[in-house]
């Protein structure tokens, strides 16, 4: 089994976003990662994220999740005492050839997203024939 | 039902107003990463007549949270299971928490009991508590004598 199919980037998070235009700040998502016969699996908690906020890309070999968290409405109510900020998300990771990228699929749900990569399969190998001539 | 701390609550309970306490046993809400935590983060709002209390607690199931309210303060319990894995399957990276947490906060009022609204929504809980109306400050007015 191939250990190093999906990378976590190095320094991922606020110093890797180009330039961001949102003065808000930016947290990575804590994450597990699995890896079963036919899948690697990301579970990232992303509490205040719902499918709509959540965006997902894949560009070349890498894979980032990110998300926008608006500021809630507290109607009338003032912080009194705060141990967490709401801020965006931000994560890439690499993910090598081993990878189906067509069929990568991701769900989110109570704050947790979770992403399917499912491993290419032995089918999908394509063995070239060489003839004779 | 809520067990009440030993640390003089009783002899002064306007010191912080709200007075927060985790229970250290058996936690693993994980020590590293941005949002570093042994318990589920706490934000409360105050409003005019009630207190707004949300916790972030990403893919908890609504039944394995326990809410619990008597006087002033408030009792949140609950357990966050990791998945589990089919024979076989490996981990490559465990950053998110799990196991349980025991979380009691000191509210600055007292609250009715039977009011309080809890809801799960995007991994956040969000609990209300009203104040209760025996709590409620009370307008007398002074009479004068002619």
């Amino acid at each position: 089994m191939e250990k190093n199919t999906l990378n976590v980037e190095k320094n991922s998070g606020e110093r890797q976003v180009a330039e961001r235009t949102r003065d808000r700040r930016t947290c990575i998502p804590r994450v597990d990662i699995y890896e079963t016969g036919n899948d690697i699996v990301i579970l990232a908690d992303m509490p205040e994220a719902d499918e709509k906020s959540v965006t997902l890309n894949l560009d070349k070999d890498v894979l980032t999740i990110e998300a926008s968290i608006e500021e809630e409405h507290m109607g009338g109510h003032t912080a009194f005492y705060s141990e967490y900020g709401l801020g965006d998300y931000y994560r890439a990771f690499t993910v090598s050839d081993a990878i189906d990228r067509e069929k990568i699929e991701a769900r989110m749900k109570d704050g947790v997203l979770r992403v399917v990569l499912p491993k290419a399969g032995p089918a999908k190998a394509r063995k070239i024939s060489v003839n004779a001539g | 039902m809520v067990r009440m701390t030993t640390n003089g609550w009783l002899l002064d309970p306007l010191k912080d107003m709200l007075r927060f306490e985790r229970d250290m046993d058996n936690l693993f809400w994980g020590s590293g990463g941005s949002r570093a935590s042994s318990t589920p983060p706490i934000n409360v709002y105050s409003g005019e007549d009630d207190v707004v209390v949300t916790s972030e607690i990403p893919g908890i199931k609504a039944e394995d949270v326990e809410i619990s309210v008597s006087g002033d303060t408030l009792t949140m319990k609950g357990t966050r299971k990791a998945e589990d894995l089919a024979q076989g399957a490996t981990w490559h990276r465990r950053e998110r928490g799990e196991g349980s947490f025991y979380r009691r906060v000191r509210l600055p009022f007292s609250v009715d009991s039977q009011k309080v609204e809890a809801a799960y929504e995007k991994g956040v809980l969000r609990i209300t508590l009203p104040r209760s109306e025996a709590d409620k400050p009370r307008k007398i007015s002074v009479r004068t004598s002619e």
